[in-house]
């Protein structure tokens, strides 16, 4: 064959070959159809568990339990028995150890989250006892007066 | 060539054309790993999720402990779950907002800066959205390296080390689910709580929402209490005419809801 083909050819082989070559140096080993079908499964297969080895921050009630015997049944008696610990004290991820302590929300943003004046019918929201957050004692945190952990009895 | 084309030769030909054309593909039809594994083992998980519109207060504490837990960062306004506000007036007017995703609740009547007299609400309601883990999901059929896939028990993932954020996701899903992710730089969605879910535990939502409006189940096992109000009640989807069949289902869902 007369050099000025062949020449070409080797450059197209050789450019191939690389391009072969480096992609399988970089796909790994369990990449391709794993799920259902090409369309919705074609992937990685390791990074199914890379995801279920994502960090649990909320632990849930119970875990609180386990040293707040006192605060957990307390609020379980209340109206506030249905609204986690960690929704106002935060995720208890690294708790007590790191942090010691956990931050706790007190704004009154927190409580008016629920109890901000919306009589909305046909939602939930307009049976819950509210309050006009511009004219209930705008300035006063809520827990100078009302113990979250008892809503009934004044704090 | 020694046969010339006559009728019976080309008859002939034409026939072990299409056996040879057709076999192979039926063949290999009847091979295909994947769907052979998730037909026979596979089968029995699939996440779904209610939620009960009627039930949400807009306290807007799913979207603050999804955005912790699955570290999303607070304060930008990208969130992987959502709660909308409805108010609907006298006029036939629609007024709908999310501030922050909801994030910090809802605690003014002010819709977009307009004050609406209660007089003038005819009805209001919040719903809460997330991803709707389709079953055939617009969102992985674009994705043009392999990046997002489905899970054998129907939960759409991003593998953050594959993604190369080119975007087509995020403008392919219907529903407005996906994100980039400010700090990792791909895209970013509701993974159910993968984590949580395939340790036993229920997604940070649902544990976080008071009034049980959020529910999850496995829509595969009839016992399920989700899976049984899901069966008996009546209940709908979003977008239900895109054919991406969604797996979050709601309760109580006004014509309104896009």
């Amino acid at each position: 064959m007369k050099n000025h083909i062949l020449r070409p050819l080797w450059v197209a082989i050789l450019l191939v070959s690389a391009i072969l070559i480096a992609r399988g140096l970089y796909v790994p080993d369990d990449f391709g159809v794993n799920g259902r079908n090409f369309t919705y499964g074609f992937h990685r297969k390791g990074n199914i568990e890379d995801w279920k080895a994502f960090p649990v921050k909320y632990r849930g009630r119970d875990y609180c339990k386990e040293c707040h015997e006192d605060n957990y049944s307390s609020v379980s008696d209340s109206a506030h028995a249905v609204i986690q610990c960690e929704n106002c004290h935060g995720p208890a991820l690294g708790h007590p150890d790191n942090p010691e302590a956990l931050e706790i929300d007190r704004s009154r943003g927190l409580c008016l989250r629920c109890h901000a004046d919306l009589p909305y019918p046909g939602s939930q929201r307009g049976d819950l006892p509210a309050i006009n957050p511009d004219e209930h004692n705008p300035d006063t945190p809520c827990a100078d007066c009302h113990n979250p952990h008892n809503p009934e009895q004044e704090g | 060539m020694s046969k010339k084309c006559s009728r019976r030769n080309f008859i002939k030909k034409s026939i072990a054309g299409a056996v040879a054309a057709g076999l192979p593909l039926s063949a290999f039809k009847l091979l295909a790993p994947g769907e052979a594994r998730a037909a026979l083992k596979e089968s029995n998980l699939r996440w779904a999720f209610l939620v009960d519109t009627r039930k949400c207060v807009g306290c807007g504490f799913c979207v603050k402990a999804c955005k912790k837990e699955n570290e999303v960062p607070y304060d930008v306004p990208v969130t992987r779950t959502w709660v909308e506000r409805y108010v609907v007036t006298r006029d036939g007017r629609t007024h709908i907002d999310s501030p922050m995703g909801g994030r910090d609740g809802f605690t003014y009547k002010r819709i977009r800066e307009e004050e609406i007299p209660d007089s003038e609400i005819t009805k209001a309601f919040f719903v809460p959205k997330l991803c709707n883990q389709c079953q055939n999901p617009a969102c992985v059929q674009v994705c043009p390296v392999g990046a997002t896939y489905q899970t054998t028990d129907g939960v759409v993932l991003v593998d953050r080390t594959w993604c190369i954020g080119c975007g087509y996701c995020i403008m392919a899903c219907p529903y407005g689910v996906r994100f980039f992710h400010p700090v990792h730089k791909v895209a970013e969605k509701c993974t159910f709580c993968y984590h949580r879910i395939t340790k036993g535990l229920k997604t940070a939502c649902v544990d976080a929402c008071p009034f049980g409006a959020r529910r999850i189940g496995n829509i595969k096992d009839e016992n399920d209490p989700v899976t049984k109000t899901i069966l008996t009640e009546r209940v709908a989807v979003l977008k239900d005419e895109y054919g991406t069949k969604p797996h979050v289902f709601y309760l109580g869902l006004d014509e309104r809801v896009r």
